[in-house]
């Protein structure tokens, strides 16, 4: 009898990995600006053609890079984000009505995606009380502090990247391109992970696993990474 | 006359206190970064998901991975840690983090601030500044006294759509710091060099304590 002792995750690239993808889905997109953003499955999104995306990320990208590929496309139906500055597109689709956008506190998206993966259906926050994201929302006060009732996310698909991942689909991030990825990979009922590097099992040390291979579904081989910087600052050699 | 940009964040750094995690916000507050008073040892959050930031790279050692919540590259200093998005904000929701300096449009008397929507223009979003104000015991605004049209930004009530409600606790601005006592309003307690209570008066269109003289800053 021949067993392996782990589930393989793998898939071969970046299109195997979208099947069941569909039209009008809620997709979440791990990374922080353009740090730590999953830069294959975009572009095989965008070559798939998928439509009518809502999509759950913290950034919209920019002009020609990051989730800005699929805005030109015309790919994304909705924008849920905490901030979408430096996109020109965005802004003229957005203003233009083309594009639904719902901003939301960075810290209660993080936790919205948690709290998807964790199986907590809402959680209470004081983030955002006495401010137009709390409008028609529960509010309950704690310890003598009011607090708004918010709900977990629920998306079929998560796209994250990582730095190192191994064939089980346990992930290791590197710097702050780990950011909004740990807690997606756990929300999507698909999380699909492309990471630099992807090694066999028993490469990578239990101990330093950041996310373990239950949230992953699918992991691939990343290609070509450009990993573009948006804003490059530097100090003189003299300081 | 007032204070330049650059004193108004390292007269903000004078607050600092030694063993304080400190979140500075975009804009002014990051310059604080450049004043830690001797002796003090802080270490700066970055709500993208790093403690212990340190200064911009030397280049050519520009890092992709490793960016402030500003998205520009940084360094790590010794003893730094990485994290995700969500352990970021339960440090900062869990009042782990003891200091936050944010910039502001309006601030009221009462405390509310609002720095994240003017009607009618794009608007960006709040990124991480009402999770931070909501929760943060400690929040200092750094900005200037009075907008590009010369109209005060510490007014009775906020005009802009709010960030977070009577949390503000102290203001830096180019020309004076202020407490806020949501009871009372902003009450000041020192004047930048060479401003005179009267201007300050002028140009505070809140509730204004003035309690005996008024020190000049010492930078």
């Amino acid at each position: 009898m021949s067993t392996t002792n782990y589930i393989s995750k793998v898939v071969p690239d970046a299109s195997a990995a979208l099947e069941g993808l569909e039209d009008n889905m809620t997709v979440m997109f791990g990374g922080f600006g353009l740090c730590g953003i999953p830069e294959n499955s975009i572009t095989a999104i965008r070559e798939k053609g998928t439509t009518g995306i809502t999509c759950i990320s913290n950034n919209a990208g920019v002009d020609d890079f990051g989730l800005g590929l699929l805005l030109h496309t015309r790919q994304i139906k909705k924008m849920i984000a905490s901030y979408v500055g430096e996109n020109d597109e965005f802004e003229r689709q957005m203003l233009s009505g083309e594009l639904e956008v719902e901003l939301i506190p960075q810290g209660t998206l993080a936790e919205r995606c948690r709290a998807a993966g964790a199986g907590v259906p809402a959680f209470y926050t004081p983030a955002g009380y006495g401010t137009e994201v709390a409008e028609g929302k529960e509010v309950r006060v704690f310890n003598g502090k009011p607090h708004i009732l918010e709900h977990a996310f629920d998306a079929p698909f998560a796209f994250v990247k990582a730095w190192k991942g191994d064939k089980a689909g346990n992930l290791i991030f590197k710097g702050t391109a780990r950011n909004f990825n740990p807690m997606m990979a756990m929300a999507g009922k698909v999380t699909v992970a492309e990471v630099e590097e992807l090694v066999e099992v028993g490469e990578l040390d239990p101990n330093s696993i950041h996310i373990p291979g239950i949230f992953v579904q699918r992991i691939f081989q990343g290609v070509g990474y450009e990993k573009r910087i948006e804003q490059r600052t530097v100090r003189a050699k003299s300081e | 006359m007032g204070l330049s940009k650059d004193q108004i964040a390292q007269r903000i750094a004078q607050e600092l206190r030694d063993g304080w995690y400190v979140n500075l916000g975009i804009g002014i507050p990051t310059l604080v970064a450049n004043h830690i008073p001797q002796g003090i040892n802080v270490e700066f959050q970055s709500e993208n998901g790093i403690l212990g930031m340190g200064p911009f790279p030397f280049e050519g050692e520009e890092d992709a991975d490793l960016i402030n919540a500003g998205k520009q590259t940084i360094t790590a200093m010794p003893g730094a840690s990485f994290f995700s998005s969500e352990l970021s904000f339960a440090m900062i929701r869990g009042q782990h983090v003891q200091l936050t300096v944010l910039g502001a449009m309006e601030v009221s008397d009462s405390g509310d601030i609002a720095n994240w929507k003017i009607p009618g223009r794009m608007v960006k979003g709040m990124g991480g500044a009402m999770d931070l104000v909501a929760s943060a015991e400690n929040i200092i605004v750094a900005m200037q006294h009075t907008n590009r049209a010369g109209e005060s930004k510490l007014l009775p009530e906020c005009s802009l759509p709010l960030t977070g409600v009577q949390c503000v606790k102290k203001i830096v601005t180019d020309l004076a710091v202020l407490e806020v006592d949501p009871q009372r309003g902003f009450v000041l307690l020192e004047r930048a060099p060479g401003v005179t209570v009267d201007e300050i008066q002028s140009k505070t269109a809140g509730r204004l304590v003035v309690e005996g003289e008024v020190p000049e800053m010492q930078l």
